[in-house]
Formats: structure tokens, sequence, C-alpha cells
């Protein structure tokens, strides 16, 4: 039970949300729409973006998990600071990440010239844009996966130790299984905030057709030259984001349980 | 909402309330239907309101300006402000296509200057402007290296070398339309390792030495190293720049709230004191 007041500033929350991506839709040049959004320009940009957000997905997986399992299964002043730090990306402006990118990876960065003797060249490349796509989606996953840890417990795995299973295979076999919810569903949000990074990708990569104008940056160009096919394009993403929703939505229950 | 915003000491206060209400004229908007972009307009517009709740002459006058002129422009308003009491110049700098795409939807401003005369020309098709606009000066492209010029360029032609990380602007944004022209007019293609949004951004990516090289303008080098910063990036002329000379043109705005005031900063840029600023900042005669 709510008090009926609160309906008013909800339903005004909701409408702030609804009417500007019913507007772009009502404002699409419908009729163009196929050509639009099928030009050489955009489909290199939609393909280039879902191929950069599924590899940073994984390495978000990779690196971000042992992270979420070493917040979770231990405390003190370290922790707290280890998972501020990690978290870091999360509040601090995309483009801000992509300055600090660059202070560490350009070419005259901290790091840049080591690379590039290692014949390793980031700037200006696919794997600038996956780097600065890892760096701002990778506390999505950690923020679930160490919520589910938590509150999964240690019970389960303490068993499974006490009947003689290694580290390894309890992490494996008892840990990983029971947080699969909260790994779904940050592994959805990760995804989804790389498809839509934008301040990070133009500070730190550049923009070039194919290799680092990924969607996000083709939108804002497009916006300069043909207004209308921004519009198109923008609500591909809108579509992307409503079917990413979608399947967290499904498994809602699951997550509602993995991060309670 | 005015009373509202008085009364309240903070700023951010005042910005939340203007969310708020634009927030119930969603609720408006929702019941009858209507289209979104009205309302942005007239929640801009009171701005101004508030800032001229006072009966004196206090006035603001905003100019959508190419992000090239962004230090003369600033020197010109200061003094235009001095004799205008009560007067106060806002900008918005950016890529010329991008102002005139904010003002067909409705942003509100008094006066627009662009880098190049095609996309005043939109503006113009549009019916955005008063009259014909006015040329005021011109601006020439020119390479631009780090100050110790990794790559060693040294003419155009050496921008089509496969190991010169060269950056241009995109062929949508006047300066990468004047890169476009160069490269045609010289024979040349260049395979630019990036196609910046603006002609600053450009600038940022050579002058942090992430880029080798890149297309900019004069001016663009003459404001990089000013007396505070140094020699940060060096310039060099090439003859092929002859090819793609912008004009850059001015005009009144029909949205332009005070038509008089809007008139008088055109002039104070087509004057002999606006022109002096100008040609300081590297700009040549239209």
């Amino acid at each position: 039970m709510i008090p009926r007041w609160l309906l008013l500033p909800a339903g005004l929350g909701a409408l702030l949300v609804a009417v500007p991506i019913v507007a772009m839709a009502l404002t699409v040049d419908w009729a163009n729409f196929g050509a639009l959004v099928t030009s050489d320009a955009s489909t290199d940009a939609l393909l280039l973006s879902l191929r950069t957000a599924a590899v940073s997905t994984l390495l978000c997986l990779l690196l971000g998990i042992p992270l979420a399992a070493v917040l979770a299964r231990s405390s003190g002043a370290a922790t707290t600071a280890l998972r501020s730090l990690v978290l870091l990306p999360l509040v601090i402006p995309p483009v801000v990440g992509g300055i600090a990118l660059l202070q560490a990876f350009g070419r005259r960065g901290v790091l840049g010239s080591t690379l590039e003797v290692l014949g390793l060249e980031i700037a200006f490349s696919t794997t600038a844009v996956v780097i600065a796509q890892t760096f701002v989606a990778m506390p999505f996953l950690v923020l679930s996966v160490e919520g589910a840890l938590r509150t999964a417990g240690t019970r389960f795995e303490e068993v499974a130790a006490t009947l003689g299973a290694r580290p390894g295979t309890v992490f494996r076999r008892i840990t990983v299984p029971l947080v699969l919810p909260g790994l779904a569903s940050g592994t959805i949000l990760a995804f989804a905030r790389c498809l839509g990074e934008f301040g990070a990708t133009i500070t730190f990569a550049g923009s070039l057709q194919g290799t680092t104008r990924t969607l996000p940056l083709e939108i804002y160009l497009q916006r300069e030259s043909d207004p209308r096919a921004a519009v198109a394009l923008s609500l591909v993403l809108v579509a992307v984001a409503v079917l990413i929703i979608g399947l967290t939505r499904g498994r809602r229950d699951s997550l509602a349980e993995g991060t309670a | 909402m005015n009373v509202i915003t008085q009364l309240l000491p903070s700023k951010s206060i005042s910005y939340a309330v203007r969310t708020a209400a634009a927030a119930c004229a969603l609720l408006v908007l929702g019941a009858c239907g209507a289209s979104g972009a009205a309302d942005t307009r007239s929640d801009a517009n009171s701005t101004a309101t508030q800032s001229s709740s006072s009966p004196a002459q206090e006035r603001t006058l905003t100019v959508f300006a190419a992000a090239s002129l962004q230090k003369p422009f600033e020197e010109i308003a200061e003094s235009f402000e001095k004799a205008h009491p009560g007067v106060t110049v806002r900008f918005s700098f950016g890529g010329s296509s991008g102002l005139v795409a904010q003002l067909q939807e409705g942003a509100p401003a008094d006066v627009l200057a662009t880098a190049n005369e095609p996309t005043m020309a939109k503006a113009v098709a549009d019916s955005l402007v008063v009259e014909t606009p006015t040329p005021f000066v011109s601006n020439t492209l020119q390479i631009v290296v780090p100050a110790d010029n990794p790559a060693g360029i040294a003419t155009l032609t050496d921008l089509t070398r496969a190991d010169a990380k060269v950056v241009l602007c995109a062929p949508a944004v006047p300066c990468g339309a004047a890169a476009n022209s160069v490269e045609k007019s010289a024979g040349i293609d260049i395979k630019p390792v990036s196609e910046e949004q603006s002609v600053t951004d450009v600038l940022g990516k050579v002058r942090s030495g992430e880029a080798d090289a890149g297309l900019v303008y004069v001016t663009d080098v003459a404001g990089a190293n000013t007396s505070s910063t140094g020699a940060e990036v060096k310039g060099i002329d090439f003859p092929e720049a002859k090819s793609a000379i912008n004009i850059y043109p001015i005009a009144a705005l029909k949205s332009a709230k005070d038509a008089g005031l809007a008139d008088e900063f055109v002039a104070a840029i087509t004057g002999a004191d606006g022109q002096k600023v100008l040609r300081d900042a590297g700009f040549a005669a239209p």
C-alpha cells in the first residue's frame, strides 16, 4: 500500500523518460528508415559496436569475476579501498576516463612507449575502443557478482571443502553456479554499457569508420550532416536496449534473489 | 516559478525547479498530444526572463559561433559589454554544422557566425537569418605537427606516408570539407587514422602527441602557441592550401529577442576594432 499522492511524481518520472523516446519514434523518417540505417557507415558502426562490446564484455567477465570474488570473500580497509577503486569508473565522467586512459596508454603516456617497443600500437586502434569499454563497464559486472556472492554466503563452499574439494573445484562447481543469476544480469548490464560507450571512446580512441567509430560516435557525427539518419540510428540503439531489458526481465526473479 | 527561484538562494535549486517544470509540461503535453519541441524553447526563454527580472536594462545576447572564433570573439565581446552597459554576451562555440542543426531544432540565439559559407547557406535556406550574411574573415589550412615533429613532416604529400599518423576533420564538418578539396587539388589521398568532430579535436590529438600531423586552420596553430603555453605545436604552410580558403560569414538571426542589439554585435565584428582583434588572432580579410 502506498500513499496516493506518490502517484503524481511517479507518473512524472515515468513521463520524463517515456516522452522523449516516443517523440523520437514519432519524428523518425519511416519512409527512408531502411536506407538510413543500412548505409555503409551505419552498418560498419553497428557491426563494430557489437563486435567490440562482445569482446569487452568477455574481458569484463575474465577480470571482473575474480575481482568480485576477492572483494566478496575479504574484509577490512584494503578491501574497501580496492572496491572504491574498482567502482571509480562508475562515478567519474566517461570523458575523464578517456583522458586517464590516454595518459596511461597513449603514445606519449606512461605505458605508451613501452607498449610501442613491444609492437603494440593502441592509439587509434580497435584495441583502444575495447580498453575504453572494458574500463567503463567492468564495475557493473563486479557490483552484480559481488552482491550475489555475499548473498549466497560461504556455507556450501565450506561443506564442499570439508568433503575434500580443492579451492579450484569449489569455485567452479559451487561458487559460480550459485551466483549464475547475478552473473547473467551483470553481464547484460556490462554489455549494454559497452554498447553505449561514447565519451571515453571519442577521447581515447578517435573516430574512424570501421575501426573506432562505434554506433554512438556515428550518431553524434550524423547529427552534423544528416539529422534524420541520427534519429533513425538512435532508434536502432533504443531497440537493442529494449531487447537487453527484455532479457534481464526474464530473469528478474532470480535477479532479485541474487542481489537482495 | 519566478517567485520560488528568487526566494531560493542556490542557483542549482532553480535548475531543479526548471527540470520539474519541464516535467510538468510533459504532463500537459501528454494530455493534449502536442509535440515536445516547443517545450524546450519556452523553458530556455524563461532563463532570460529570470535574469532580467529587475526592470533595469539587463539584456543578454546569445551568439552561436564556430569553435575557431572563440578567443577573438570573447575579446570583442568584452569591449562590447563595456560599450553597452547591462548587456551580457553568452557564447556557444562548436562545430558550425552542429550549431546550425541546433538552430534548426529551435535553439534560441541572436547571432550566428559559421566557419564556411555552405554551412551558413543551410541557415539561410531555412530562413533562420534576417538579412544576407556578411563575410567578415577568411582562414586557410595549415599542417600542424607536434613541436618536435616526430614524423618529420615537411610537405602535404608527407601526410600520405604510411608511417605517419594523420588526423583530419570528418568530411561533414567545414574543416573536413576544406581538407577534402585540398586533397583533390593536390591529387593525393590522405588516409587518416581518425576523423574528428571539430578542428579543435584535431588540434588536441596533435598537441598531445597522439597524432603525428593534422590539418587545421592557421588561427588554430596561432591560438595553441600563446605566450603562456609556449610553442606546443608547429604550423607548416603548403601551397595547395590556396584551393580551400574558408570565408566566415556572420548574420543576425530571426529568433533574436533584441534585433537592434544583434545588429550592433554584427557591426562590432565587422567594424575596425573587431577586425583588428581578428587579424591579431591570425585571420585574414574575407
